[in-house]
């Protein structure tokens, strides 16, 4: 074991070895780390604010969809009360037309038991002008007693 | 697999020519060209890797290699951070290059001690030794750089006057200059040499029992090796954290004024 030359070569081997190291590997290396690391946090904060966004979001759907919840119950509850006046209303109108309906017909009655009563009482002033005819055929004049007949007819 | 020379000296023949550096020149202008080549190539090679995953760096999903590398970059950037305050675009790269390079000499010493000393004699090489953090040189280069940067940025910060008032006035006070500054160059002193022995220490013991294993009947060499190479993933990288996490302490102390 001997200390000589060989001590110089290897410090001049180490020297170029330090140096290579210091100019050309460490630094693009560690610029790469940096840049990473750098890019890595930029990441993070980036989806911790995309997931801020998200919680937001779901918290204006949320209300959004409360609001249109109630708008829907109300919408139901109105029609429900529009229903229930439509019904009240077409039983007032089917009542009316009801009772139109009635007075109609009674009136149409009416009017029809007195044309029948008409057509009657004219029937039976003919049978008894005819019985009256037979009965009186020889004595009675036709002529002179129409007035009398008539006047009958028209008291029935 | 020793050569014929080390044969003939059986078992302490083994071991010294697996512990013998492929070396060339004399004295002090001595190579070693085993620590040098294999402390180049791991170094390439770690810089390779990184640098693919450099020029492919994006900050979108990240593939296998980048995601590998940036788990180190960031491994590292946390030990630097947690023990070093000030501002510095030298530490961190510096403590990754450390960590990596010291982790890559350290793992040679997982490859089986003949395989590469075997490579090496069918090309003609008498000694190898592959494992570039049991050389002595190799440690010390690192520590040694690494107190150089230690009195650069503390002659740096605090300036050369209030660097030489560290070294004088403390512990003691003004009344004990002579004793300070020993105590304090001791303890300047101490951190490059205990860097380097620590590691060197560690990864040496660590493959001297490799090699006394190998030297085991093969029948029993699985049983011990298995264990100890599994326990020995977890002293390299240690070894490697350590060496990391020592020296940026020692800078980040250089950077604080007292």
């Amino acid at each position: 074991m001997s200390i000589n030359a060989t001590l110089i070569g290897q410090m001049i081997t180490f020297a170029l070895l330090v140096w290579f190291t210091m100019k050309y590997i460490w630094p693009p290396l560690f610029d790469s780390l940096e840049a990473r690391r750098k890019k890595i946090a930029d990441g993070l904060a980036a989806a911790e604010r995309g997931q801020e966004e998200v919680n937001l979001a779901e918290k204006r759907a949320k209300g959004v969809l409360n609001e249109a919840k109630d708008q829907s119950a109300e919408i139901v509850t109105s029609a429900q009360k529009r229903a229930n006046e439509i019904i009240e209303e077409s039983k007032d109108i089917a009542k009316k037309e009801g009772d139109r309906l009635i007075v109609a017909a009674k009136a149409q009655i009416d009017q029809e038991v007195l044309q029948t009563k008409e057509s009657l009482r004219q029937e039976v002033a003919a049978l008894a002008l005819s019985a009256a005819e037979q009965i009186l055929n020889a004595e009675i004049d036709q002529a002179r007693h129409q007035d009398i007949i008539s006047k009958v007819s028209n008291q029935l | 697999m020793a050569t014929e020379a080390h044969a003939a000296q059986g078992a302490t023949g083994y071991i010294i020519h697996h512990l013998t550096p492929l070396s060339t020149g004399h004295g002090f202008w001595t190579l070693h060209l085993d620590t040098l080549f294999f402390s180049a190539v791991l170094g390439a090679l770690f810089i390779w890797f990184f640098k693919i995953a450099a020029d492919k760096a994006t900050s979108d999903v990240p593939g296998i290699v980048q995601n590998f590398v940036e788990m180190m970059i960031e491994f590292v950037d946390t030990q630097v951070k947690d023990s070093f305050h000030g501002k510095s675009k030298l530490i961190a790269p510096l403590a990754l290059t450390i960590f990596c390079w010291v982790f890559l000499f350290n793992f040679m010493d997982l490859f089986p001690v003949d395989i590469l000393p075997l490579v090496g004699s069918l090309m003609g090489l008498e000694y190898l030794r592959v494992v570039p953090s049991t050389d002595l040189n190799a440690t010390f280069a690192m520590s040694i750089a690494v107190f150089c940067l230690i009195i650069f940025y503390s002659v740096k910060i605090k300036g050369p006057w209030g660097f030489a008032k560290e070294l004088l006035f403390q512990p003691f006070g003004p009344w004990l200059i002579p004793f300070n500054l020993v105590l304090k160059l001791v303890e300047e002193i101490a951190r490059p040499i205990s860097l380097a022995l620590r590691l060197f220490g560690n990864l040496y013991a660590g493959e001297l029992i490799f090699i006394l294993i190998a030297l085991l009947p093969s029948y029993i060499q699985p049983v011990l090796s298995f264990p100890w190479a599994i326990f020995h993933i977890l002293i390299i990288t240690l070894q490697a954290f350590i060496f990391m996490v020592l020296t940026v302490v020692y800078l980040s102390m250089a950077h604080e004024d007292h």
